[in-house]
């Protein structure tokens, strides 16, 4: 299978070229090296998961894709072109989109403007249009409304919209913020332990809803997540760290029989 | 019992997002509007418009510019009588350098003029946070303070060091120097309360204001949804210097007429305004109005209660004053931290199932 060339997965779905490539990337914090010469890619269309224990440097790797830190070596190819080093805004408005472990959203706000934020980088009218909103500003706050009213649809939280977030409940917060993300139409979509602390009947929504992203807007999805029954259910391809080394990667079924993957990570079970 | 949005469906999403999206909050605002723009002037006396109206609207329209910078975008500053100097001085420039400009667009100037050097000091904003942020703005509020203290060429040489405001006049109608009618004054500040307060309301409720609280409320992602925080923060500091700008110059050309800068617009001048913002209420547009009334009538109520009513003298009915409103201003912080605004806001929820209690 050449790197190029696109697939068909065994359930329908299609699996594009590369959109990301990450080359040698080392991450160093002064003497710590959380990232060590690590490369994988991540091809239109699948979701991809990153794996490891504790500390292995997998946010921090979201954190080098969007932007928040500055790998000391290694090229980050996305679409096609190197990127540079650029602000974490300026990459948002390349089309990359993130959830953050413990949740970050607006707490001062209620879950509709917080969705509204996530169309910032599709609002252009400028202050003066603004300050006199009737007009152009209003006609784009609309049409951006419809936008974030498909994505209320979509992920089901239509009867919270008026709500303040800080007082929702945690499963809806991560699902707010989930939307927040996807308000944006992001190419790819980083979710950093989007199902963490959630019950087992959150996690299948969740689950669930990260699917119907990728089936339905076809979002490459880049994901950390704990829970080994989902990632290995719904994700594609699996990237396995382990102290800041990359120890495996392939298919989950591939993943699986590593031996250094089990050693490290995924442990035998003793019955 | 009338109080309710019950029936009063929304079609389209431009009428979701109104300002005020029950109609007898909509009726109720367009009653204060009529009587405000129409009733009021024609029985306002030289008192009420001195001591209450004037001051009310001055210090809403600066409530309103600091409630932008830091209610909304969460940036402290204790420059805003510094900032309210800027636009003071600026206009009185303006109004002397070029004696045929509408007093209307020296005002407007003053704003702008008044945007652009509070855009300079809010560039440590993108560096710095919380109290460090607002040690540098003090930095600001003295600079200013001492500078058009120092330079003569601000204040046009004049021996005294004060600055006076010249008769300037619109439309036929005097609006500054001693010749003004009150409800010239009145009805020339109003106007740019209403219009300033429906620009602070546009631009909190659209992308702007949202890339601001996002910044308020939590920066890093802020940042990586897309707000460009150099923009959202400096954007913050402009659009509130040129409301506080504005504010300064009305303080000083129509209020006032006559200014010396240490003692109009010094450190108690930032901290009045500051102290309106938090009682009113942090990130809202009512509350501004609510705090800036709060502390302009109050005193001016303990006043007449206590010198007009229990015939005390006038000097410890001074003293008194300052430990009541000192003692009202801890009650209700205490009581209610989120200010009037909030206040309201509980009233109005109460109003909506009244009167039965569930």
């Amino acid at each position: 299978m050449s790197l190029d060339d696109s697939y068909t997965t065994p359930d329908g779905r299609t699996i594009g070229g590369v959109l990301m490539e990450m080359k040698n990337i080392t991450l160093r914090f002064g003497g710590v090296t959380a990232i060590e010469d690590i490369s994988f890619d991540i091809r239109e269309g699948e979701i991809r998961a990153i794996i490891g224990p504790n500390g292995a440097g997998k946010s921090s790797m979201l954190n080098v894709i969007n932007g928040f830190y500055h790998p000391q070596d290694g090229e980050i190819w996305y679409k096609g072109e190197r990127r540079q080093a650029m602000k974490p805004h300026a990459i948002a408005r390349q089309g990359i989109a993130r959830t953050f472990q413990n949740i970050a959203l607006f707490n001062g706000m209620s879950t509709l403007d917080n969705i509204m934020t996530g169309r910032l980088t599709h609002m252009k009218s400028n202050m003066i249009l603004q300050a006199i909103w009737k007009g152009p500003a209003e006609r784009e706050e609309t049409v951006n409304r419809e936008k974030v009213e498909e994505v209320i649809d979509f992920l089901e939280i239509q009867s919270i919209r008026k709500t303040p977030v800080g007082r929702l409940p945690y499963g809806l917060q991560k699902r707010v913020e989930l939307a927040r993300a996807l308000a944006a139409e992001p190419s790819l979509l980083l979710l950093d332990e989007p199902m963490a602390g959630m019950n087992v009947e959150e996690k299948e929504d969740m689950s669930r809803f990260i699917l119907d992203v990728n089936d339905e807007f076809g979002t490459t999805i880049a994901l950390i997540e704990h829970d080994m029954g989902v990632v290995m259910d719904i994700s594609d391809r699996v990237v396995v760290m382990d102290y800041g080394k990359k120890i495996g990667d392939g298919t989950p079924a591939e993943v699986r029989a590593n031996q250094e993957v089990i050693d490290a990570y995924l442990g035998v079970s003793h019955d | 019992m009338w109080y309710r949005e019950a029936g009063d469906f929304k079609k389209t999403y431009s009428e979701d997002s109104q300002t005020f999206p029950i109609r007898l909050d909509r009726i109720g605002y367009f009653v204060i509007l009529l009587v405000a723009v129409l009733v009021v002037p024609f029985f306002i006396t030289s008192y009420a418009a001195n001591a209450v109206l004037v001051p009310f609207l001055i210090y809403a329209i600066a409530v309103l510019g600091l409630n932008i910078l830091t209610g909304y975008c969460g940036q402290v500053s204790l420059g805003t009588g510094g900032f309210m100097a800027v636009g003071a001085y600026a206009s009185y420039k303006l109004m002397t350098s070029f004696p045929d400009l509408n007093i209307f667009f020296v005002v407007i100037l003053a704003g702008f003029v008044t945007a652009a050097v509070g855009m300079m000091f809010g560039l440590p904003s993108l560096r710095i946070k919380g109290f460090y942020l607002a040690v540098a703005t003090l930095a600001a509020q003295f600079f200013l303070v001492w500078l058009f203290n120092k330079v003569p060429w601000f204040y046009n040489y004049s021996a005294s060091g004060q600055i006076n405001a010249p008769e300037r006049t619109l439309l036929g109608y005097i609006i500054t120097g001693p010749n003004t009618s009150p409800s010239a004054k009145y009805l020339f500040c109003l106007a740019f309360v209403i219009l300033l307060a429906w620009i602070a309301r546009n631009l909190t409720r659209g992308t702007l204001g949202r890339s601001w609280m996002a910044i308020r409320d939590m920066d890093i992602a802020a940042e990586i949804i897309g707000v460009n925080p150099l923009k959202a923060k400096l954007s913050a500091f402009g659009v509130s210097s040129f409301f506080i700008g504005i504010a300064g110059a009305l303080y000083f050309t129509v209020y006032l007429g006559a200014v010396e800068v240490g003692e109009a617009f010094g450190i108690t001048q930032s901290f009045l305004v500051l102290f309106m913002v938090i009682i009113g209420g942090l990130g809202s547009i009512l509350g501004s109005f609510a705090g800036a009334a709060f502390l302009v009538l109050m005193p001016v109520l303990l006043k007449n209660v206590l010198v007009g009513g229990m015939g005390w003298p006038t000097d410890i009915a001074a003293h008194f004053e300052f430990i009541i409103v000192g003692g009202l201003i801890i009650t209700f912080l205490i009581l209610e931290p989120h200010g009037l605004a909030q206040l309201w806001r509980i009233i109005k929820e109460k109003m909506r199932l009244w009167p039965f209690p569930h």
